[in-house]
């Protein structure tokens, strides 16, 4: 159990001479405290597993530092760590049964027997896997087989954290269910901190309490899934999470008031020095844009085609050459294909160069 | 639903039939019928029935001495090499780098004895022994160990053994790196966290996985060692005395050497025999265990 703090924290594959730029991650400075429930989320190729391997030890890392509950562990090898692993794919030592499986860790760490059977018998009632103690490991499912690796880093009681990587790529989809809220009871349970690496965002947002939104090497924002959801730091987190993702159009923005398309919508805050020559989008969530019938001072637009997700409507329309998802309020008839946006002056953020900027109240 | 009956197909597969009757089952149906006779040349063949085959498995026969005796070497003979090549190979195997330039390097070094054909191979040990003009017997004796496979019965064994040896390790080697490199890293990942010592992966994970290249191995060396000829015949020629005579050598020489074509064909059907049920064995073995990998896969 331990608070993780990464300090400067970067790494190239290419070793130290290579320019920043190309680092698979870029420095990265943060806190993740004793008990919480972390998700990493981005794309393939974002450097959330090498970040998780870091944090684990498989990966030294070219420059920064790595500290549990205040103590540098850079230099220490993953065995030293304490820390648990969950693979993508389930790792069984085949010739094992279950139990073996479980008391592995911990015979290698010269436990006494007694201690070992007692660990073993609690993890595994914990994990529901005591009928299979005595059954060869290779013949469970692969959610099982998953269980059991989660298990063999829960049997050390000194587990510091507990790291997963994309753990639920192989399970099949009815089976996700039961093994995530399983995990969301085990970390209510035994008060571990868990860092769950994965590229989808149900998966990190019903996991985890903060979720690391990676991208390109670079951690573009870190929070709750509301906050996530309200205020995307970056316009790539307002594109990729949330289903359809945000509404991201250039624009011009000047006090309070920003123009799409010649047309002006008024903003909640004001935003008057927003650096030069940035490149300005408006970033709203088709959650806060409703289509009406077309009006003067609406932003009009042409409706495509309405996308029915059962509990709510999307319609996707386009203004000018900028294609947008707005929602359709229940019970509205489309009488041709033109319509007018509402937008929801709250919701509504300005973006420079891709930041979120802040506007004054 | 009626199935229209077309026989047409027979006709496709005959030419198959032909080849493999001309090529396997009258040469192998000769071989038979010359078991059964004894003949004293002019092409004049007497009816023997099962005599020679009986004769074969008598010990207190000449011909069933030497046969069992020769049967009794090959046996030893395989399961000395089986014993040093498969622990040595694995060895080499878990040694060999796992990437960068040095595996190529590496994989073309072993392949290098695998590539030599095996009369050459038996020339190059028969020279590299010999006391007089041979690197490896003339240091040997000049270190003052008497070293000399032409007379010394265990100096013959250890020449075939280490000739086989160097000659065949390569190919355990490289069917282990093969299993080795079908590892996931995350195995090993894993064993690291786990704490597991050099040990504990080898057993709990390498073993494991590397068993079905390894029964392969196992499979293809007996065989090749059990119907080894070439090699021994090329540098102790059998000898000294009849001390590594191999059972094909015996059957050589009673085919050849004597002209007994029956006594030959006996021997060479309960050779095959042997070979046969050898392979069924294996066979089963690795079938039951891919059996029981299917249905484990199944399951899950």
């Amino acid at each position: 159990m331990a608070r993780i703090d990464l300090v400067d924290l970067a790494h190239s594959y290419n070793g130290n001479a290579a320019a920043l730029e190309s680092f698979a991650l870029k420095p990265v400075t943060m806190t993740w405290r004793q008990g919480g429930a972390y998700a990493l989320l981005g794309p393939s190729g974002c450097g959330k597993t090498t970040l998780l391997n870091l944090i684990s030890g498989i990966v030294t890392p070219s420059r920064g530092k790595i500290l549990f509950d205040g103590g540098d562990i850079t230099p220490l090898s993953t065995q030293k760590r304490n820390i648990a692993q969950v693979f993508q794919f389930p790792v069984i030592y085949d010739t094992m049964t279950v139990g073996e499986n479980l008391a592995f860790p911990l015979k290698n760490r010269g436990v006494p027997s007694r201690e070992i059977d007692a660990r073993v018998a609690d993890i595994a009632r914990l994990l529901d896997l005591t009928p299979y103690l005595r059954r060869k490991a290779t013949r469970l499912t692969a959610d099982a087989k998953q269980k059991i690796s989660l298990g063999r880093g829960l049997v050390r009681s000194d587990v510091a954290a507990v790291l997963f990587d994309e753990p639920l790529t192989v399970i099949d989809p009815e089976l996700k269910w039961q093994l995530r809220s399983k995990l969301k009871a085990l970390h209510r349970e035994l008060d571990l901190t868990m860092i769950y690496v994965t590229h989808d965002q149900t998966e990190a947002l019903t996991f985890a309490d903060t979720v690391v939104v990676m991208h390109d090497g670079r951690v573009v924002q870190s929070g709750t899934p509301a906050e996530l959801f309200e205020k995307p730091a970056h316009t790539f987190v307002g594109y990729f999470i949330g289903s359809p993702g945000m509404n991201i159009v250039p624009g011009e923005v000047g006090g309070r008031e920003a123009r799409i398309d010649g047309h002006t919508i008024a903003l909640k805050r004001s935003y008057d020095d927003l650096p030069a020559g940035a490149k300005i989008e408006i970033g709203v969530r088709p959650e806060f844009v409703d289509v009406a019938r077309p009006r003067p001072g609406l932003l009009s637009a042409s409706i495509e085609r309405i996308d029915d997700l059962g509990r709510i409507r999307f319609a996707r329309v386009r203004v000018g050459d900028v294609k947008l998802s707005a929602r359709v309020p229940p019970g509205f008839s489309i009488p041709d294909n033109t319509a007018g946006l509402v937008f929801d002056a709250a919701h509504v953020h300005v973006y420079a160069d891709s930041l979120l900027v802040e506007g004054r109240t | 639903m009626d199935k229209t009956v077309n026989q047409k197909a027979w006709l496709l597969v005959l030419p198959v039939f032909a080849v493999v009757a001309f090529s396997a089952i009258l040469p192998l149906m000769t071989v038979v019928n010359y078991s059964m006779q004894d003949t004293f040349g002019n092409n004049q063949f007497f009816w023997n029935g099962v005599g020679w085959f009986k004769e074969l498995l008598d010990p207190s026969t000449d011909l069933g001495g030497r046969f069992l005796a020769s049967l009794g070497r090959n046996l030893f003979f395989s399961i000395v090499i089986l014993s040093i090549e498969v622990p040595l190979g694995i060895v080499v195997a878990l040694s060999m780098p796992r990437e960068g330039w040095q595996v190529a390097a590496c994989l073309v070094i072993l392949a290098l004895p695998l590539l030599i054909p095996w009369n050459v191979v038996g020339t190059i040990w028969q020279i590299f022994g010999r006391p007089d003009i041979g690197l490896l017997g003339y240091t040997l004796n000049s270190m003052g160990i008497n070293y000399n496979y032409v007379s010394n019965d265990l100096d013959a064994w250890l020449t075939v053994i280490v000739m086989d040896v160097w000659h065949w390790t390569s190919l355990v080697a490289l069917l282990c790196y093969a299993g080795l490199k079908s590892i996931p890293d995350a195995y090993y990942q894993a064993a690291q966290i786990d704490g597991a010592s050099r040990w504990a992966v080898f057993t709990a994970i390498q073993l494991p996985k590397m068993n079905r290249v390894l029964l392969i191995a196992v499979l293809l060396r007996f065989m090749d060692s059990f119907m080894i000829y070439t090699e021994p015949f090329v540098v102790t020629g059998g000898g000294p005395g009849n001390s590594t005579t191999f059972v094909s050598i015996e059957l050589v020489k009673i085919a050849l050497g004597q002209f007994d074509l029956g006594k030959a064909a006996a021997l060479s059907l309960v050779y095959n025999l042997i070979i046969l049920i050898v392979c069924w064995v294996f066979y089963t073995i690795m079938t039951n265990a891919g059996a029981e990998r299917s249905v484990k896969e199944k399951k899950a």
